[in-house]
């Protein structure tokens, strides 16, 4: 009896040779490779009257005669396939900014949301528009890192130039005018000087704006409400309603003159649905809501910034309606880390930081590159360098052609040679 | 993993509450399996026969979605892979992507044993402890096995760290490796050209391999191969592609591979991944040198940030700047906690060093990351204080002040229940730079006198040259 190398190991099974037979001919095998017959044995051909086809004949002779060669090893050729995702959601499309013909005087509007996948899945579903970058200006000279304020000095005085150099010079797609000085805290301004602002930097660029309040949730209603009228019909994203404050009035307003609405919740899916659903409540269209459910900085709550916003967009994709809207993120809240700014580390142990120049950019791009792919739309910027990496990059992955590629003329495993 | 709450777990256990594994009860033993916090052979009653079919089962449905593997021995061993959700709030992911730093066989002896030490020895704080990165790759540009083997023992001499051997040339490879066999290290990388004399090697030396190629037909044909071949321990490099089109591809083979493993349970892709950011060196050549190196270096950095969130376990990176180091580690580290650890700390007056009555007191959130800023920052510089952690629901100070979660009688609540008059007889508090519009009120509700201090607690050693003590406790 014949006893294979296999299953010699094994539970030791006699198998005769007319089973032998039946098997190879069963999957019409011809040959057998690499199966050594150990010790000694003899088998009989055509024992017991099974009629043994010759071709069985040769692959018994093939295991018992001549040794197999060593087997030549094959790769098992497969195909990787994996399904799309389909998802019955899809999130609002919202247009900022109005030209003439729709009763503004922007000369460009920006188009964001429409998203039925995730932020880059372009093979489940493309992606309909690249996410936009707003660069940040206020109405007052306010501190800021090193860093960034030697790319500020010459326009700090002047919001108007100052939103100008954004577009200008750091190919801005929105720009932001922050009124601050409107606290009772800083300068009290008030609300009607805000609005004259706002007229200032409508004049001075032809881009679509975010105007944005104090924080101050006592005097934002007032200020944002006299800006919304000063801005009647640009469809500007007023920034922003929250649950702490009079939402009604800044909604309102918004309603009245035409804007867009942000609506501002602190990391929390339960109270971004209630203050949206208040939103409709009193009327505001699906498509005047832009949400910011926060943006923390890496280090300082990013996992938390980037779970809460991944996990609204998987939920708004899953269905609910209530999150289904494009997001604006604060990602100058980046230069809160103190990575970003500070000259050495405060821990003694630590080894060198180096320059703070160098790692404040890189903050900013990280925090906001991370938060892109958990699904924001809009980026509030503030380093210029950062800025056009986040455009550059988003707009790569969103699949824009007029992106380089110079890795294309490279070979990629030639990382392994390279030198500098 | 197929499985999801402990009492799934509990089914497949004797359930006789033996408390060999050092639990009450078989519950708690099959939570804690659940959370990795545990191992199957902590339960010893599972490998005798009556149970042994149970306990074989119960392996493979608590093995996770995608293949563990470990490189490097000892203390600095990492495990990479062994990942079950696709996103982390589903549940968390387990092992963090380690980050692998490069040095090359060229390098001058010198130079690259400094660049070795340096690589071991960094170090960053963060949230209650220090931060280190994980692996040296180390790469052969000289093409020449002696070479390569001298480079390869020379690191070994500097670093525990895990090493990633990377070579496409298989004699190069079982060179370095005849120097290393006992280290465990990663071998880089099998292709469609000479895949059979890698999987000769990582058989012989029992290493785990990288398979390498950008075509996914033919990766996933490479990775069954080498496990049919009794080759497990793999790692799969679909190629990183480091700009345009190219990127957003690469973008879509990491999601896809992941998705493949995760959602649709093919085994046969089911593997840790490897990004290679360091590619972006290679089309950063021309023009200013140092400006050069900066966009070289920020582009790498884009690229980890992509691949640290979308599925890499292992990346080989060039920079070792700090402005690099700092922030793609902290990144893993947000990326890679789990999300279900509580946000914030217990509130109380703790001491920190050796306070006495006439030491400050300073005033912080319960939040955790702040808390453990500030924390460090005290006992680091060594200022014996007092430090007043308040409860903000877990709130940021800056938030907390704005949302109302911290306000001056959330100071004055904290002041009673902590007792704080029995320890501080000086009745001055040190409240943060962010909280400063508190600062009056909080005087008026409290009585006490508030100063206030810097926005970022790294600058309470200044803040002490400048304001410590204040009249009011001297």
């Amino acid at each position: 009896m014949a006893r294979t190398k296999a299953n010699a190991n094994a539970n030791p099974k006699r198998i005769s040779l007319e089973e032998i037979a039946r098997i190879l001919e069963r999957y019409d095998i011809i040959e057998l490779e690499d199966v050594k017959i150990n010790g000694d044995l003899e088998i009989e051909l055509a024992v017991g009257g099974v009629t043994i086809p010759p071709s069985i004949a040769q692959a018994l002779q093939s295991i018992i005669s001549v040794p197999a060669p060593a087997k030549e090893l094959e790769l098992i050729s497969t195909k990787f396939e994996v399904a799309k995702t389909e998802w019955n959601g899809q999130i609002e499309e919202v247009t900022i900014g109005a030209t003439p013909a729709d009763g503004g005087s922007r000369e460009v509007t920006v188009t964001i949301g429409g998203e039925k996948a995730l932020p880059f899945y372009n093979f489940d579903y493309q992606m309909p528009h690249p996410p936009v970058i707003s660069v940040d200006c206020f109405d007052m000279p306010i501190s800021l890192a090193k860093a960034v304020r030697e790319h500020y000095e010459d326009v700090m005085e002047d919001p108007g130039e100052w939103a100008k150099k954004n577009v200008r010079e750091f190919g801005a797609d929105m720009v932001t005018i922050h009124l601050i000085s409107t606290d009772p805290m800083i300068k009290d301004t008030p609300a009607r000087e805000a609005a004259k602002t706002v007229e200032e930097v409508l004049q001075a660029v032809k881009v679509p704006i975010v105007i944005g309040g104090s924080g101050n949730p006592d005097k934002d209603p007032e200020v944002l409400e006299a800006a919304a009228e000063a801005a009647e019909g640009e469809r500007c994203l007023i920034a922003s309603a929250n649950l702490n404050m009079d939402y009604e009035r800044i909604a309102k307003a918004a309603l009245k003159h035409g804007h867009v609405i942000l609506s501002w919740t602190q990391l929390d899916i339960n109270a971004q649905k209630t203050l949206n659903r208040y939103l409709f409540k009193m009327g505001v269209p699906r498509e005047d809501i832009v949400i910011d459910p926060t943006t923390a900085a890496l280090g300082y709550g990013l996992d938390y910034a980037f779970t809460n916003i991944e996990r609204m967009r998987i939920s708004a994709l899953k269905g609910d309606t209530d999150l289904a809207f494009p997001i604006s993120c604060g990602i100058t809240n980046a230069w809160g880390a103190r990575e970003a700014w500070m000259k050495n580390s405060p821990i003694k142990e630590d080894s060198d930081w180096g320059p703070a120049v160098y790692r404040g950019p890189l903050y900013e791009i990280m925090t906001g590159l991370t938060l892109g792919i958990a699904g924001g739309d809009v980026f509030m910027m503030m380093h210029p360098k950062a800025a056009a990496a986040v455009k550059k990059v988003t707009r790569m992955l969103f699949g824009a052609k007029d992106t380089e590629d110079k890795g294309k003329k490279v070979k990629i495993e030639d990382w392994v040679t390279w030198e500098e | 993993m197929k499985l999801n709450s402990p009492m799934e777990v509990w089914k497949y256990l004797p359930g006789t509450n033996c408390k060999a594994c050092g639990e009450k009860t078989c519950l708690a033993f099959a939570s804690l399996l659940l959370e990795r916090k545990k191992k199957l052979e902590e339960c010893p009653p599972l490998f005798e026969p009556e149970y042994a079919e149970k306990g074989k089962k119960l392996a493979e449905l608590l093995a996770p979605e995608v293949k563990e593997v470990e490189i490097g021995v000892g203390e600095s061993a990492r495990k990479i892979g062994g990942e079950d959700v696709m996103h982390r709030h589903e549940r968390t992911f387990f092992n963090r992507t380690a980050l692998a730093y490069d040095v090359w066989d060229t390098m001058k002896e010198e130079e690259l044993r400094e660049r070795v030490r340096k690589i071991t020895d960094w170090k960053k704080f963060y949230v209650g402890e220090f931060l280190k990165v994980d692996a040296i790759a180390i790469r052969s540009v000289s093409g020449e096995a002696k070479t390569f083997a001298g480079c390869v023992k020379r690191v070994a001499e500097e670093t525990d760290f895990p090493l990633v051997l990377c070579s496409f040339n298989a004699k190069v490879i079982e060179e370095g490796l005849k120097e290393v066999s006992d280290r465990k290290p990663l071998i880089y990388a099998a292709d469609k050209e000479n895949w059979k004399e890698f999987l000769e090697i990582a058989k012989r030396y029992k290493v785990p391999v990288v398979l390498f190629s950008p075509d996914l037909d033919m990766l996933n044909s490479l990775a069954v191969t080498f496990s049919s071949a009794g080759v497990e321990d793999i790692v799969l490099d679909p190629g990183t592609y480091p700009e345009g089109e190219g990127l957003q591809q690469t973008f879509s083979r990491f999601v896809r591979i992941r998705r493949a493993g995760i959602m649709e349970g093919n085994k046969g892709i089911a593997y840790p991944l490897m990004s290679v950011p360091m590619s972006a060196w290679m089309i950063h050549e021309d023009g200013d040198k140092a400006e050069n190196r900066l966009e070289a270096s920020y582009w790498e950095a884009i690229i980890a940030d992509l691949f640290i969130i979308k599925y890499a376990d292992i990346m080989v990176l060039h920079s070792i700047e700090p402005h690099s180091l700092i922030p793609e580690r902290t990144l893993v580290a947000n990326i890679y906690t789990d999300p279900r650890r509580p946000v914030s700390v217990e509130p109380g007056l703790r001491e920190i060093g050796n306070p006495t009555e006439k030491s400050p007191l300073f005033v912080t959130t319960n939040f955790a990351l702040t808390y453990y800023t500030v924390e460090s920052d005290i006992s680091s510089n060594k200022i014996d204080s007092y430090l007043m952690v308040v409860d903000s629901e877990g709130i940021g100070v800056e938030s907390a002040v704005a949302g109302g979660q911290l306000n001056a009688e959330s100071f004055k609540d904290a002041l009673e229940s902590f007792k704080v008059e029995d320890k501080v007889k000086h009745k001055t508090m040190v409240i943060p730079g962010l909280a400063a519009r508190l600062s009056g009120e909080t005087e008026d509700v409290t009585g006490w006198t508030v100063l206030v201090g810097p926005r970022d607690s790294g600058r309470i050693p200044d803040w002490m040259d400048k304001n410590w003590p204040p009249e009011t406790v001297s």
